[in-house]
């Protein structure tokens, strides 16, 4: 067993763990945290995807050792409050999402394909941007728009929270 | 139509938790002193077990138990069941092999089951599966649809050529008739290519027993929890029925792979008695592949007769249909009765004949994947029919209008009395949205720059609503179709509806409340839905079939009805009344031509109490139940145009439009069922151009994985144009048709038939990948280097 310390959703967090222990099962078996899916075991599917030191990552292919000193956001940790981060807002106002399995890992991807490509972003660019997160059930067609719209509400958020 | 009523386009309720992470998959539900199974499974298609040797592994660390198929077998667990008797055309049943949960002496597939571990960790399970030995005789194997009943193989004794049945529908002379005096006969050859449904959320199952009451509880990723109970006690024999608590509860998606009942769940609950622990096991996402029922599989020579008017009098067609090693739940009756009788498509065609042999190989089973035969069905009819105009020199929307049905009822030769729709309307529509006057500009504009841009069509129908239980009853179905539902009013007004069907995608907590809310005229915050669990819901049939609104939801209104009509005692009493003159309107129950009236929650409330009646006159509460059984199958039917661009040096297909016109009855949420056509598109378009299950000679799967089998992403797909047209369903209460599989039935015809258009000939199979469409889009440019 090794012992892993990180910070998940802003709280700190140690544990002992398998050394083989994907990030993804810390995340989901020791922290019941299960918004973060297993879709594959392939690193195709991007439902585990969360965010690293506040970069996209799939969960699935780091280890939990590899997260140690890190700091996690999991879509658990984005909502500020009662009140949904905006990219989560537009994925319900543009019906993003079905049977929302998918949805976790979108939407932590969309929230990384604005910060790395701005709020500002063509259908186009979004459908290139989500190669690396399969839907079966929405055909995308209303994933891009609420990506779209969640870019640019995510420029009028609050500066506290877009710095996330 | 009122904000949250029918036909608005209402926010999802169940979004909140999915777009918080705090949707509850079956994977995420941990039960106290909860083991984990893993399965061992065949590398071999096709193998006798000489013996399996569990000594080395069971005293591996963390082993709790190895169990075998012996092991069921000593304990009297019966194998998975067909629940659908087709009948050869000769009159004999069809051949139905055993289908033992865990192999007994022989393995017939890749991934089938041969033991199952059960562990304090998954890991150690997995480490344990390793160390068990098999040993194995080698068979050799048939995986080829084609060829499976001439191959020197027999995958099961009871089928000594692999054929389960020879099936046949239609009238056999009139279509030879018809062929005779035929001016012309368009033929074509087909094969429907297998797909993986591959819904994000892979299979699970957590099994519990608990033996101070003798009941076990069984958590699965089921579109059809009832059925799932049911099967799991008569059949298989796992645990009584009364005793057997099965819960599905947020799925993610099933595209049909979740109707059926599986080794694996069975195993699940068995072990959890035998072990006296929770038991959980939760695909990967390479056992999905191996062992998740497919879909499709077919090949086909079909061909169409048409007169000297270019009106269509003969489809005469033979369908190979690949059923893989066992079968499946529903297997038999998805290339039988959810196919033929649908080869008439939209068409007015007086004679139609069709053979149907179904199978045996050594593949994985295959069953209802979205849309279950009628994509199948619609393949044949609508890439007959364009290439059919083409030969005849029409526009192929004006053969197919030519040819459309407009009277109705309408019977078909294949059994079906279609009830409604308006062809024309939906084919006017597609046309407009389309642009299609502008189309040949397009055309001359992409062959300035070197490309080659075609436009196909599809007028699909499919058969939904499913079904009539007397009709599929004396088709060979072994269940009734029906749908239950349970209004619960509460003495404070708000509402609890329980619901035998079950949402895995559809958005059912919505348009569900969207209909109680409408109905009793109360805010949609005050319904609640509940389903899947057997120990709320007390029956029901599932979700498949695009079903849930037209069966399901019949039943609702059936039940509201009831609970108005109790409510209007109610406040008869209350009113001081007759009940005949009270009224309910607008969510009051009002004493008709006064300003007297009460409220639903003041009625509900009243009924709960019970002081202004007495229980000899009148039950106390508020609560109804209903079973809907439908009178008539649904009838969607609808135009998908799809104009695409191919670039002949790199064969790549882009989908430069695509329009969906879709009459679905009336709808309830018209947010939702335009993002189901979307869905279904998706899928149609995958099989269209991406996806292919392939096994090779020797029955490996080599397409078992994300990375070699290719899934539609989001850079693959257009954004669509979708628009409605309505006819109102005349065979159910709400008018409603259906829309769940239309897209994944539409769409493949429609993207061939755009390629074929472009490239000016018709030789080219699904997928059709850049490598197939560069070598088609080759041999149309330079026949004599292609050869």
């Amino acid at each position: 067993m090794t012992t892993v310390s990180l910070t998940v959703n802003g709280q700190s967090v140690t544990a002992d763990v398998d050394p083989r222990t994907l990030l993804v099962q810390f995340l989901r078996d020791n922290l019941r945290l299960t918004g973060t899916h297993v879709g594959c075991d392939t690193s195709q599917c991007g439902a585990c995807v969360v965010h690293l030191n506040g970069q996209a990552v799939k969960s699935c292919t780091v280890l939990a050792v590899q997260a140690n000193a890190s700091v996690v956001t999991t879509i658990e940790g984005i909502a500020d409050g009662g009140e949904l981060h905006p990219m989560q807002a537009a994925f319900r106002e543009h019906h993003g999402l079905q049977c929302g399995f998918c949805t976790p890992g979108m939407i932590m991807s969309a929230i990384d394909i604005v910060n790395r490509k701005g709020n500002a972003l063509d259908e186009q660019t979004i459908r290139a941007e989500l190669e690396g997160n399969l839907c079966r059930c929405t055909g995308y067609h209303n994933i891009v728009k609420a990506v779209a719209a969640g870019a640019r509400g995510m420029a009028q958020e609050p500066l506290s929270q877009a710095a996330e | 139509m009122t904000a949250t009523g029918i036909g608005a386009p209402v926010r999802r309720k169940e979004d909140q938790r999915f777009v918080t992470g705090q949707g509850r998959y079956v994977d995420d539900f941990n039960r106290p002193g909860q083991a984990y199974a893993y399965f061992l499974r065949s590398p071999h298609a096709h193998a006798t077990i000489r013996s399996i040797d569990t000594g080395p592994a069971a005293i591996m660390p963390g082993v709790i138990a190895i169990f075998t198929g012996d092991d069921l077998a000593a304990d009297k667990i019966g194998g998975l069941i067909c629940g659908w008797m087709i009948h050869s055309k000769d009159g004999s049943p069809m051949k139905a092999g055993p289908h033992p949960a865990l192999a007994q002496g022989k393995v017939r597939y890749v991934g089938d089951h041969v033991a199952v571990v059960i562990a304090e960790t998954l890991a150690q399970a997995k480490d344990a599966a390793e160390a068990i030995v098999v040993d194995y005789d080698m068979l050799p194997a048939i995986a080829d649809t084609a060829q499976a009943t001439k191959a020197s193989v027999q995958v099961h004794e009871v089928s000594p050529d692999n054929t389960v049945f020879n099936w046949h529908l239609g009238n056999k002379d009139e279509t030879e008739a018809a062929f005779a005096r035929a001016k012309h006969v368009t033929t074509i050859d087909l094969v429907n290519n297998r797909l993986v449904p591959n819904a994000l959320e892979p299979r699970a199952a957590v099994g519990e027993y608990d033996p101070g009451t003798d009941n076990y509880t069984l958590y699965t990723t089921s579109q059809n929890p009832h059925v799932a109970r049911l099967v799991l006690s008569a059949f298989i024999g796992v645990a009584p029925e009364h005793k057997l608590r099965v819960i599905a509860p947020d799925v993610g998606g099933g595209f049909g792979s979740k109707i059926f009942i599986y080794a694996e769940e069975t195993v699940c609950v068995w072990a959890a008695k035998k072990v006296k622990r929770p038991v959980k096991w939760t695909s990967d996402r390479s056992e999905a592949f191996l062992s998740d029922a497919h879909g499709r599989d077919h090949v086909t020579h079909a061909e169409m007769a048409t007169d000297e008017n270019g009106k269509i009098i003969g489809l005469r067609v033979h369908t190979i249909a690949n059923l893989g090693a066992y079968l499946s739940t529903f297997s038999s009756s998805v290339p039988t009765y959810l196919y033929a009788p649908l080869l008439s498509g939209q068409y007015d065609i007086p004679a139609i004949y069709c053979e149907v042999d179904g199978v045996y190989t050594n593949t994985a089973p295959v069953d209802a994947y979205r849309g279950a035969g009628r994509p199948e069905a619609t393949f044949v009819v609508e890439r007959l029919v364009e290439k059919a105009a083409r030969e005849l020199g029409q526009d192929p929307a004006e053969f197919r209008r030519k040819n459309y049905i407009t009277q109705f009822p309408h019977a078909t030769p294949v059994i079906m009395t279609y009830d409604t729709g308006d062809y024309a309307a939906s084919l006017d529509k597609a046309l407009e949205l389309a642009d299609y006057k502008n189309f040949q500009q397009r055309k001359q504009d992409s062959a300035l720059r070197g490309k080659l841009r075609g436009i196909g069509f599809s007028s699909y129908i499919e058969a939904c609503g499913i079904a009539p239980s007397q009709a599929v009853g004396s088709l060979g179905a072994g269940v009734g179709l029906w749908e239950s539902a349970e209004v619960r009013v509460n003495p404070t007004g708000s509402v609890e509806v329980l619901t035998g069907s079950h949402s895995h995608g559809q958005g059912h907590e919505t348009t569900f409340a969207q209909l109680v809310s409408d109905r009793l005229g109360i805010p949609i915050d005050q319904v609640s839905i509940v389903h899947g669990d057997t120990d709320k819901v007390q029956f029901g049939m599932g979700t498949y079939g695009s079903r849930s609104g037209a069966v399901g939801m019949s039943a609702i209104a059936k039940a509201i009805d009831k609970v108005i009509a109790k409510g209007k005692k109610v406040a008869a009493h209350v009113l001081e009344a007759s009940e005949g003159d009270i009224e309910f309107k607008d969510g009051r129950f009002g004493v008709a031509g006064t300003d007297r009236s009460l409220a639903f929650g003041e009625v509900a409330l009243q009924a709960y109490i019970a002081h202004k009646f007495s229980g000899q006159d009148l039950e106390p509460g508020l609560k109804e139940g209903a079973f809907y059984d439908p009178t008539n199958f649904t009838f969607p039917a609808g135009v998908h145009i799809c104009e695409v661009e191919i670039d002949p040096d790199t064969g790549v297909t882009k989908i430069e439009r695509w329009t969906a016109v879709d009459d679905f009855g009336v709808i309830i949420n018209p947010m939702i069922v335009e993002g189901q056509v979307h869905g279904g598109i998706a899928q149609g378009v995958g099989q269209a151009l991406l996806e292919g299950a392939v096994y090779d000679q020797s029955g490996q799967l080599i397409t078992a994985s994300f990375n070699d089998y290719c899934m539609p992403r989001a850079i693959d797909l257009p954004s669509f144009q979708v628009g409605m047209t309505v006819t109102p369903c005349p065979s159910n209460p709400l008018g409603i048709k259906g829309c769940g599989e239309a897209g994944a039935i539409a769409a493949p015809p429609a993207v061939i038939n755009a390629i074929t258009d472009a490239l000016g000939h018709e030789d080219i199979a699904m997928p059709a990948t850049p490598q197939a469409v560069w070598r088609a889009a080759q041999k149309a440019n330079m026949p004599m280097a292609a050869e």
